[in-house]
Formats: C-alpha cells, sequence, structure tokens
C-alpha cells in the first residue's frame, strides 16, 4: 500500500498526466460531437458511433502510461527509486498499478464524454445504453484503456528512452496493426492475433457493424479482453524481469 | 561500516572495477580518491545496489544493500543532485522519498531546514542553481537519519562558500559516529575534509591509509637553499652525502638533510645563507606520482 501511495504522490506531482487525460478528452469528445452534429435520419446516430473514435484517446494515454516510467529514466529518478525501494519489482508493479487505474478512469471519462456530448447535440436521437452490448460498448473502453496502458508501461520499462517508447506504441498500434491485414493469404491470420485490434473487438463485438469487419476472431468479446490483457501482462512480466537483472 | 570485498564489474572487455577491497570505518569522513575513469562511481552505484557486480560483495553493516529493510533509514546518498524531476518541487520529491520508507512528513520539513531550502521548497526542482541542488539532494540523503552516508563528488561545480559548507557539514557528520564515504579526483579537497583515504586507480586500489599517512608517504620532502656563495655549499653537502639538485634560480633543492643539518654544516664554515626552507612536495604532484600509471584517458602533451 505504501508503494501505490509513493507512486501516486510521483505522478500527481507532475502536471503531465493532467495535460494527457485533459488531451484525451478534448479530442475524443470534439470528434463525437462533429459526427453527432452530421447524423441525419439516412446516418442515424447509434450508441457505437459515439465511441467510433475512443482510440485517438487511447493513443494519448499510451504515451502518459510510457512516460510515466521513461521520464524517471530521462531524469534519474529511478534511480532514486530503487535507492528507496531496493525490490524494483515490487515498485514498478505499483507503479504499473497507480497508472493503469488512472488510465481506466480517463478511459471511463472519454467514454461517457464522447456518450454525453452526443446526447448534448442530438437529445432525441435513441441512443440510450439498455442492452449488455451497448454497455460493453461505453464502459469497456475505460478496461481497453487500462489494459493498453499496461502495455505501454512494458515497452516503456524496456526500452527506457521516451522517444524509442512512444515511436514503436504508435507505429504498432497505428500502422502495424492495421495494415498487416493486407498482407495476402496470411495478413489476416495474422491480424486476428494483433492485442489492440482484440481490444477493439472486445468493444465492438455484437453490436451493430459501420462497416463489414472480415476478421474472424479467435475469441467472443470477454475472450478478446483477456487475450489483449495477458499479451500486455506477459510483456510487463518480460519487462519487470529485465529491469531486476540489468544495471539501474 | 562499509566492507567492500573482491568487488569486479567488467563492462564486455572494460574492466571499470578490478578486484576491489576496502573498508570503511565509521566517526570519520573517508575520501574515494582516484582520478577520473577510475571508477569511484561506479563502485558507489555497486554499494547501492544499483550496479550488479561481476564479482565480489560489499556490504554495508554487514548486509547488502539490497537485503535492508527501508535502505533510507541505514544509508544516505547524494550520488547525482539531477536525479529530481525538472517539474516537481523539492518538497513533493522528499515526500515521495519520504513515504517510500515510512518517515513522518515532518522529517521533510525538517531536512529542508538543515539545508537551508525551506524559502524555496514548493518551487520546482529544475529550476535550481547547482548548489540549491546539491542542498536538495543532501536533504533527501540525511531524510532517513541514516548512520552510511556516500557523497559522489559533492563539492563539483560549487562555489567556494558551498564547498566550505560541504565540508564542515560532512565532518560535523563524521563527528556524530556516522560512516561518511566521500569520492573526489582533488586530492586538495581530500586532505582538507577527510581523515581516510582509499585511492585508486585503474579500478585497481592504490592504498588504503590515513590522509596523513598518505600525502607524507608519497610527497618528498626536500630543503631549499639559497646563498650567494651556492659555488661553495654545493659542494659541502654534496660531501655529506645529501642530494642537491641545482633549481637554476641562483638557490638548491636538498633531499635527505633537515634543515637544521644543513644550517649547522653552512654555519660551520662560516657561509652565508639567503634562504633555508624545508619544502613539502605539493599534494597534487604526490598524487600525480602514484597514480601516473592509472589514468585511464593521458592527455598527450606537447605532440
Amino acid at each position: 500500500m505504501t508503494l501505490l501511495a509513493v507512486e501516486r504522490i510521483k505522478l500527481f506531482s507532475t502536471r503531465s498526466p493532467w495535460w494527457c487525460a485533459a488531451l484525451a478528452l478534448v479530442i475524443t469528445t470534439g470528434i463525437a460531437a462533429l459526427i453527432a452534429a452530421n447524423t441525419s435520419a439516412e446516418f442515424p446516430l447509434t450508441v457505437g458511433l459515439t465511441q467510433a473514435f475512443y482510440s485517438f484517446g487511447m493513443y494519448v494515454v499510451l504515451v502518459m502510461a510510457a512516460l510515466a516510467v521513461t521520464t524517471e529514466y530521462r531524469f534519474g529518478t529511478i534511480k532514486a527509486t530503487f535507492l528507496a525501494v531496493p525490490n524494483r519489482v515490487s515498485a514498478l508493479v505499483a507503479k504499473t498499478a497507480v497508472v493503469a487505474v488512472m488510465a481506466g478512469l480517463i478511459g471511463e471519462a472519454v467514454a461517457f464524454g464522447q456518450w454525453g456530448i452526443s446526447k448534448l447535440i442530438k437529445p432525441n436521437a435513441d441512443i440510450a445504453i439498455n442492452s449488455a452490448v451497448e454497455w460493453r460498448n461505453v464502459a469497456g473502453v475505460g478496461l481497453v484503456f487500462l489494459v493498453g496502458s499496461i502495455l505501454a508501461l512494458a515497452v516503456g520499462i524496456l526500452v527506457r528512452h521516451t522517444a524509442a517508447a512512444v515511436s514503436i506504441l504508435l507505429v504498432w498500434a497505428l500502422i502495424v496493426e492495421q495494415l498487416i491485414g493486407i498482407i495476402p493469404k496470411i495478413g489476416e491470420k495474422i491480424q486476428r492475433w494483433m492485442p489492440f485490434v482484440n481490444g477493439n473487438h472486445f468493444l465492438t463485438a455484437g453490436g451493430p457493424e459501420l462497416q463489414p469487419d472480415p476478421i474472424k476472431y479467435p475469441f467472443g468479446a470477454w475472450g478478446s479482453l483477456g487475450y489483449f490483457a495477458a499479451v500486455s501482462v506477459g510483456l510487463l512480466i518480460v519487462a519487470l524481469v529485465v529491469a531486476k537483472r540489468r544495471d539501474a | 561500516m562499509i566492507e567492500a570485498i573482491g568487488l569486479t564489474k567488467r563492462y564486455g572487455r572494460t574492466v571499470a572495477v578490478d578486484n576491489l577491497s576496502f573498508t570503511v570505518e565509521p566517526g570519520r569522513v573517508t575520501g574515494f580518491l582516484g582520478p577520473n575513469g577510475a571508477g569511484k562511481s561506479t563502485t558507489m552505484r555497486m554499494i547501492l545496489g544499483l550496479d550488479r557486480p561481476t564479482a565480489g560483495r560489499v556490504l554495508i553493516d554487514g548486509k547488502p544493500y539490497t537485503g535492508l529493510h527501508r535502505p533510507l533509514r541505514t544509508v544516505g546518498a547524494l550520488l547525482d543532485a539531477k536525479w529530481v524531476h525538472p517539474n516537481r518541487s523539492a518538497r513533493a520529491h522528499l515526500k515521495w522519498l519520504a513515504k517510500s520508507n515510512g518517515l513522518p512528513a515532518r522529517r521533510v520539513d525538517e531536512v529542508l531546514e538543515t539545508v537551508g531550502l525551506t524559502g524555496v521548497a514548493g518551487k520546482r526542482a529544475g529550476g535550481y542553481s547547482l548548489g540549491m541542488s546539491q542542498r536538495l539532494g543532501i536533504a533527501a540523503a540525511l531524510l532517513g537519519d541514516p548512520q552510511v552516508l556516500l557523497f559522489d563528488e559533492p563539492v563539483n561545480g560549487l562555489d567556494p562558500e558551498g564547498i566550505l559548507w560541504i565540508r564542515n557539514f560532512m565532518q560535523g557528520l563524521a563527528k556524530e559516529g556516522r560512516t561518511v564515504l566521500v569520492s573526489s579526483h582533488l586530492l586538495s579537497e581530500m586532505a582538507l575534509t577527510a581523515s581516510d583515504l582509499v585511492v585508486i586507480g585503474k579500478g585497481k586500489l592504490i592504498s588504503q591509509s590515513t590522509t596523513q599517512e598518505f600525502v607524507d608517504r608519497s610527497s618528498e620532502s626536500a630543503v631549499k637553499v639559497r646563498s650567494p656563495q651556492l659555488g661553495q655549499v654545493a659542494p659541502l653537502l654534496v660531501h655529506k652525502g645529501f642530494t642537491v639538485r641545482d633549481n637554476g634560480d641562483s638557490s638548491l633543492s636538498v633531499t635527505g638533510a633537515t634543515s637544521d643539518q644543513i644550517g649547522d654544516i653552512v654555519a660551520a664554515h662560516g657561509l652565508v645563507l639567503h634562504e633555508l626552507s624545508p619544502q613539502r612536495g605539493s599534494l597534487e604532484e604526490a598524487f600525480m606520482q602514484l597514480t601516473g600509471d592509472a589514468v585511464e584517458y593521458h592527455a598527450e602533451i606537447g605532440k
């Protein structure tokens, strides 16, 4: 518990988590507002549509999570941390826990922010959240942010440099996972095992499709989330083992 | 007490620290001396469990650092004053450190008071001058009221007032019975601060002794003789078996003799002396002499 309190003090005594949270909210609610304003009878507003661009907020949160650890390496405070807490695994697990909870809360704020602003703009549209699928589509965003932040922290611990960690995460989530599907024959078979693709499947499975999804997912909605979590936690374990062994 | 036993650190084929064994006793300031690149900082990081030794071990009061419960209560260290997030205030920095080792929040205010940073404790640490950063680093080291303190080049880049403050401060800590290890590449600084010296070069132990012993052993003492009758004085001294060197400025350097002996000899022959003064080899010269072969990066002068 002490270590969680320590990491909470560290996270909130700098400004970057607040900026990241604000940026994630402004981008996502802004896009949601634009979409809601452009819906019509032919192109009706749905619950799924309000959440269509949640991933823009997620990219910001991935950067925040990676920064939470790479700035510690950048400024040497990781050494101060390991001096105070020689058990590096507990120190880094505590940091992961605090950042992941923060990411989850930002995710919920993003999800309900998008939904709320859509409702505000189109008060007469039927976007009441009343089925399990719709609840998962909205409230699930926080879980996806939480799991994604664990993956981002693991990458941050492994590569230690802000620029490298952010590049790897954004290139992976934005480009590699999207474009790998266009490789003939095997592309689709690889793509369905991609972590962020599965995170997205958790949110959208069972809902009305905006466009036909060509991927045959190996798991159902919750299975996809479990797989995404397993990949993230697995990478975190690798990162913790590496951090424990190498010189700080 | 700090005990290093056969401490070794290799980076690939480079040996940074080579089979180093020494002890640091409580109640005195021990200087850890060596030229740049001698392996001082690497050794300090190994003492603190930040770097893993390739071989050997180092114990603090009989335990490895990583085996200490709430280590800040046993060991305080200032390795780099810049290990602070620039956007975090001094108080927030100390607050999380205190929290991590179960120290009460009032300790933060106490150490801020001790180092004289109370007035700027709420300001972001990135805006601090080097001297202020150094004081914050010392505050962090003192937080747990530890019995063992390590400082890596604490006076580097400080103004004379700051140097004096740190010097007195470290001596005060040792007087309270604490173990104080302070590294430096400046022998003159260590001669004023430390009572014991551990000297290393190229990662190897060169000597461990009191500062006085080290200085006496390494500085050859000579006597300077100036006289209008040097031509007659010199043969007399050579005849007595002393080593005489002509300094080229109508003075001689005599080794192997005390100033008393030389004065008596010259007076017995009725010659005139204008100067008779014992010379002490400079500490820097002595240090160079001992570590001359052990400097990692030689500057080739006059090539």
